[in-house]
């Protein structure tokens, strides 16, 4: 008789135990969400913004670029097999919740090292955008050259690239070739990773089509070369500001929509607990038992 | 019979080599010219257009043999198609001439040439001049005299 009393007192508790949440944990959760979805909304305005600014600025840009590497295009300038110095500069930025764009770039770039260390080639890296670095040097930290901070606060501007362009000519590292890996945009809802190429002096001296080309000497083509780098990462950083935003505007969409479904769910659950206690109480009082 | 068929052999081959330089190709030229923030001409037909070099000035017509040139402080000045005219000043760039005939002319900066004022220029220059009596150091010194080139340059294009 003990025995069986003893386990009629356990099971209440163990029923009460399962009652998830209390009034008072809902609506706790409830506000938080409703905060989160206040945030990631103004977020996305934020970035819609900023992406029809970036956008429009790509324009111009996109041209640039283009001109600027039609001379390599055109003159069908390729690198020689044979070269072993190789340059990748990552271009990224330094905040996050945009999506997949930090770990593309970053996955891009940790293929092509293991393609190439497995030639036997050397690699360096130049890592614009702190977010970049973070996953990148853990791994492949001794082959990083120049970190890159304060990226994607403000919009890119020539001044930008040529300061990047001006610290890796002076680092001493006499690359035979490289590529810039950056996020290219297509549209709002998608960007693609690609790489461009980037030539030396001497690959570009040495090609057989420059011989088409008159009068040039070995200053003026220096001079041109170091142009046309600014050029290249001017547009590779134009083009990775755009994509970014609108992988934002895209990432916090979607986040403000997630939390309206949480927000929706748990006001049902808080509806039906409050009814669940409201009728509760009043059958304990109709049946006259007092919690003692 | 034979004859005639002898005759229109060596008839062909005379029509081949008459073929003239009109009928070469690339009598039109592709030309872009762009800032960092600005479009102003984007695969455009232009008939010459007049660049300023680090090796001097000169002219740009279709079928121009290609080069590649470096710009320095200076007035470009695009002559279209229709015999009009436009100047801009620009500030520093690169010019390539393809053996397509394309013309790419990339500038650091490049405005209009009726939008400098030529007050403010000349008081540039003179503020450039006499900062170049006061500096030491090199690289402070190199720019003072890149400002005075530019400005001197947009003082002689806007007289």
């Amino acid at each position: 008789m003990f025995a069986r009393t003893s386990a009629a007192a356990f099971l209440p508790q163990c029923g009460q135990v399962r009652n998830m949440a209390t009034l008072k944990d809902i609506t706790i959760r409830l506000k938080s969400i409703k905060n989160i979805q206040k945030i990631t909304k103004s977020m996305k305005m934020v970035a819609a913004a900023k992406y029809s600014r970036a956008e429009r600025s790509l324009k111009p840009a996109r041209v640039y670029g283009t001109g600027a590497m039609a001379l390599y295009e055109k003159a069908e300038i390729k690198a020689p097999e044979d070269k072993n110095k190789h340059l990748i500069i990552g271009v990224s930025s330094d905040r996050g919740l945009c999506g997949a764009i930090h770990s593309s770039v970053s996955k891009a770039i940790k293929s092509e090292i293991a393609k190439l260390s497995g030639a036997g080639k050397e690699v360096m890296i130049v890592n614009v955008g702190d977010k970049l670095r973070g996953l990148l040097y853990r791994t492949h930290g001794k082959h990083i050259l120049i970190n890159c901070k304060e990226v994607g606060r403000k919009p890119p501007t020539f001044t930008d690239a040529s300061v990047i362009a001006t610290e890796l000519l002076d680092s001493g590292y006499e690359f035979d070739q490289g590529s810039i890996v950056y996020n290219r945009f297509r549209s709002v809802i998608s960007y693609k990773t690609d790489a461009k190429p980037l030539f030396s002096l001497d690959t570009v001296a040495s090609s057989e089509n420059m011989g088409i080309y008159d009068d040039i000497d070995a200053d003026v083509l220096r001079n041109y070369q170091e142009f046309a780098l600014v050029n290249i990462i001017y547009f590779g950083l134009k083009e990775s500001t755009t994509s970014e935003q609108s992988a934002r505007m895209t990432a916090m969409d979607s986040a403000s929509k997630n939390a309206s479904e949480m927000i929706d769910k748990l006001t049902l659950t808080f509806n039906r607990t409050r009814q669940a206690v409201i009728t509760k109480e009043l059958i304990e009082i109709i049946s006259g038992a007092a919690a003692l | 019979m034979m004859a005639a068929k002898f005759l229109l052999r060596r008839a062909v081959p005379a029509l081949r080599h008459a073929r003239c330089y009109a009928d070469a190709p690339a009598a039109q030229m592709s030309f872009t010219f762009a800032s960092p923030t600005q479009v102003f001409f984007k695969e455009a037909s232009v008939k010459q257009i007049d660049v300023p070099t680090l090796t001097g000035a000169f002219g740009i017509l279709p079928a121009h043999v290609p080069t590649l040139q470096v710009l320095r402080p200076g007035v470009v000045t695009v002559f279209n198609d229709d015999g009009s005219s436009t100047k801009y000043f620009v500030s520093s760039g690169s010019v390539t001439v393809n053996a397509d005939s394309s013309v790419q002319l990339l500038a650091e900066e490049a405005v209009p040439l009726d939008s400098l004022d030529l007050t403010t220029a000349k008081a540039n220059l003179e503020k450039a001049q006499s900062e170049l009596v006061g500096v030491s150091d090199e690289a402070a010194r190199a720019e003072v005299l890149i400002s005075m080139e530019a400005s001197e340059a947009i003082v002689k294009a806007l007289e």
